[in-house]
């Protein structure tokens, strides 16, 4: 049993992960038009994630691979039932990295604003997406005895999970602000750390109002901070990072702010996991019918083998995510290699 | 249409079009370790060169393989939740484990390889490059293990409707994990290797970067000899592991389709008249000529494979890859003479070969996954009781449409970048202004 709620922990971990990192990605993608204005300063944001975009998007593979191994029936009831929805998460993250690897491999103008205004659209797409998904799991999904999702295609876009993906599109946007806020220099850095503030607004207004609406229609996440004082201790990290963000950015200190953004994008996940604990797909029905870690799991010794995994090879990834992350620290230079 | 029908197209078409590009990348990734170990050993500026070129060509093709890749890791829970359901509790931890061990290693240093020129020093550059050869490698081995365990399902109990962990070592070393997993090396190997000597082959036809090319080659072309050797010596091994652990598949790959003592080996055989040796199956599989072959005819009529594809895809994969063992070892004889280069007719063959490692790869995979059907996993879980029932089959119909589309331009895009690459050769691709 505490394998299971382990197992609980790490997934969270490699989503938040994911979120974090691939977030800053995701932001620089959706703000690609805008606050480069010129193919130099273009070419600019895209080598500030160029040499981490694709580890930072192994986080969720790896978290889709955790899913399947360690609750196999929230991979298949889940990943089966938001069918078309994951194939245009697929769909948008394939254009992305398309057209990064190969915007710069030909000087023609036409190809360029082409691949531009594709890798834009597709993370604007794949930010959304992410935020409708898990709008549609705060709400709960119809699921049947035999562990089938029972909706539709448009039954996922309802207007609460539309408001959650617009939450997570102007998350987005704010960290990947302030990434390019630390990545670039003189007029692209004033320009992003303005659209950070911006879409710091934006964050704050759209997460309010989740708030409030989800506490009526998102019950299987809000029903625990109506019936359990402590777990409001979950905001306390949301409310530093909505502290830190805005007041790094006044000052001009980049990497704070990005700090702080990331603050409100991991606290965020946290305030979600608390909520919905010990459900991973709740469902909007019979309670019995939701899955969660105890009736989805795999087995104890499968949970044990997969944690000793883990143990063994995320301290190396962590280690040398961050010597990579060193390595390429400072402003973007463009050079002969350069995307 | 059905579903089950539309699934299995789908899953088909995003597999095998994936896997143009990793046995690619794999046996890339010893050749860049070569080259760059050349590099930090030897200070001769060429070395220098041959490695960024050969950088470049791979970060095309790698990119590719990502963009095409990222579908797989998802589409058994999409297209296959049954199939999810009854084997998650096995099948999912080398899925991870992938994710953890290689994807990881692979996408961070490959950033270091391709970014890192005045980054990192030489030899953490160096390092980057054993690091990415290193997590390609390991990234073959994890998914292996999870296919050859529905190949060969080991170290578990049913219970609940589902196969459940017993020993996780004997689940990953499985009956078949070795040898496939070293048969599918070796044909990435293969892969890398005529793919670099047919590319430097054409500038020494071109003559154009002769040195480069002469050096690059010489590297090539006896990796290329080693990898079709040891793919021949290992395959033979592992078709030896299937006879013994599926036999029904055994016999489909020799179109076998009557149990026979001292069975000789189709050189040609079914849907075509039959040609053999007399005997030489028996020897070959028992080490006696005399030996007891199983048919098709010993298993009931619902347990067997597709015969016919599945013996062409066999034979296929056998008969080029045997040629390619022969073009190899003729390249290593002339270059052992010093004549390679004035050979022009064998330089232009080496350029007409680069393809055929890619479709060998094809036919393997089809052997393997059409031979191990009705199942999906080896005698516990049929096809067609895998696929999502929840998935109308209009909506796979329109993700089928989606990435054939999708992927048929992105072939066209890496073809047209690799080609630009080549065409404008190692200088330029070194001095690309930003």
């Amino acid at each position: 049993m505490t394998l299971n709620v382990v197992w609980f922990v790490l997934i969270a971990v490699l989503f938040t992960g994911y979120a974090v990192l691939d977030g800053f990605d995701l932001g620089v993608g959706v703000l690609h038009l805008i606050t480069g204005k010129d193919d130099r300063e273009r070419r600019t944001a895209l080598n500030a994630i160029g040499p981490v975009w694709d580890g930072n998007e192994v986080w969720l593979l790896t978290g889709g691979g955790a899913l399947f191994a360690a609750f196999p029936k929230v991979y298949a009831t889940v990943f089966s039932g938001f069918y078309l929805a994951m194939m245009l998460v697929l769909l948008s993250l394939i254009m992305r990295a398309t057209a990064l690897e190969f915007r710069s491999k030909n000087e023609s103008a036409r190809w360029r604003s082409f691949w531009d205004v594709t890798f834009s659209l597709a993370s604007a797409l794949a930010a959304v997406l992410f935020g409708v998904a898990a709008g549609n799991l705060m709400k709960g999904i119809p699921i049947d005895a035999g562990g089938n999702f029972t909706g539709s295609f448009l039954g996922l876009l309802n207007p609460f999970s539309i408001l959650i993906g617009l939450l997570s599109l102007a998350m987005f946007t704010m960290h990947g602000a302030t990434y390019l806020a630390v990545k670039t220099e003189g007029a692209q850095q004033e320009r992003a750390r303005d659209w950070a503030l911006r879409a710091y607004v934006a964050f704050i207004v759209l997460y309010l109002a989740a708030c409030s609406w989800g506490a009526i229609v998102a019950r299987p996440v809000s029903a625990r901070y109506f019936s359990s004082p402590a777990a409001w201790l979950a905001v306390l990290p949301l409310l530093a990072g909505a502290i830190l963000t805005p007041a790094m950015l006044r000052r001009g200190r980049d990497l704070g702010a990005f700090y702080g953004s990331a603050l409100c994008i991991a606290s965020l996940n946290l305030i979600l996991a608390v909520g919905a604990y010990p459900a991973l797909a709740p469902s909007s029905g019979d309670p019995g019918t939701s899955l969660t870690i105890f009736n989805a799991s795999s087995s104890p010794l499968t949970l044990k083998t997969m944690l000793v995994i883990a143990l063994i090879g995320m301290p190396l990834v962590t280690a040398y995510t961050a010597w990579i992350y060193h390595a390429f620290r400072g402003k973007v230079k463009i050079e002969a290699t350069s995307y | 249409m059905d579903a089950l029908v539309l699934s299995r197209v789908q899953f088909a078409l995003t597999a095998m079009f994936h896997y143009i590009y990793p046995p690619l990348t794999i046996g890339m990734g010893v050749i860049l370790f070569v080259m760059a170990t050349l590099r930090l050993k030897r200070k001769e500026p060429v070395y220098d060169e041959m490695l960024r070129f050969w950088v470049h060509l791979f970060g095309i093709n790698f990119a590719v393989g990502v963009a095409t890749g990222i579908v797989l890791e998802f589409q058994f829970g999409t297209n296959w939740a049954p199939y999810s359901r009854f084997v998650g509790d096995i099948f999912g931890a080398p899925l991870a484990a992938e994710g953890i061990f290689s994807f990881f290693l692979e996408s961070g240093f490959l950033a270091v390889l391709l970014f890192g020129w005045n980054k990192v020093s030489k030899r953490a550059h160096w390092f980057a490059s054993l690091m990415v050869a290193l997590g390609a490698t390991l990234s073959a081995f994890w998914i292996i293990v999870a296919n050859s365990w529905q190949q060969t399902p080991a170290g578990f109990k049913m219970a609940d409707g589902r196969a459940e962990l017993t020993s996780f070592l004997s689940a990953v070393f499985n009956p078949s994990t070795l040898p496939r997993f070293s048969h599918a090396i070796m044909g990435a190997w293969v892969t890398g290797a005529f793919f670099v000597a047919g590319i430097s082959a054409w500038y020494l036809l071109k003559r154009r970067h002769a040195e480069f090319a002469r050096k690059s080659i010489a590297i090539s072309i006896v990796f290329a000899l080693v990898s079709t050797a040891g793919a021949a010596i290992i395959g033979d091994w592992h078709t030896r592991q299937v006879a013994h652990t599926q036999p029904e598949k055994f016999a489909a790959m020799e179109a076998l389709f009557k149990t026979t003592e001292g069975a000789p080996l189709l050189l040609i055989g079914y849907p075509l008249p039959e040609v053999g040796i007399p005997k030489l199956l028996s020897f070959m599989t028992y080490y006696d000529p005399g030996a007891k072959v199983l048919g098709l005819d010993a298993f009931p009529k619902e347990d067997i494979p597709p015969v016919a594809i599945t013996a062409m895809t066999f034979h296929g994969m056998v008969y080029s890859g045997v040629f390619l063992a022969f073009v190899a070892l003729l390249g290593v004889w002339f270059l052992y003479k010093g004549s390679l280069e004035r050979k022009r007719w064998y330089l232009r063959l080496l350029l007409l070969c680069m393809p055929l490692p890619f479709l060998l790869n094809e036919l393997g995979w089809m052997t393997a996954e059409i031979g191990r059907q009705p199942w999906i996993v080896y005698h516990l879980l049929r096809t067609k009781d895998a696929y999502s029932v929840t998935v109308p089959a209009g909506q796979v119909l329109a993700s089928i449409i989606l990435f054939a589309l999708l992927y048929a331009a992105l072939f066209a895009l890496g073809f047209s970048l690799n080609r630009k690459a080549i065409l404008q050769g190692p200088h330029e691709v070194r001095e690309e202004t930003p």
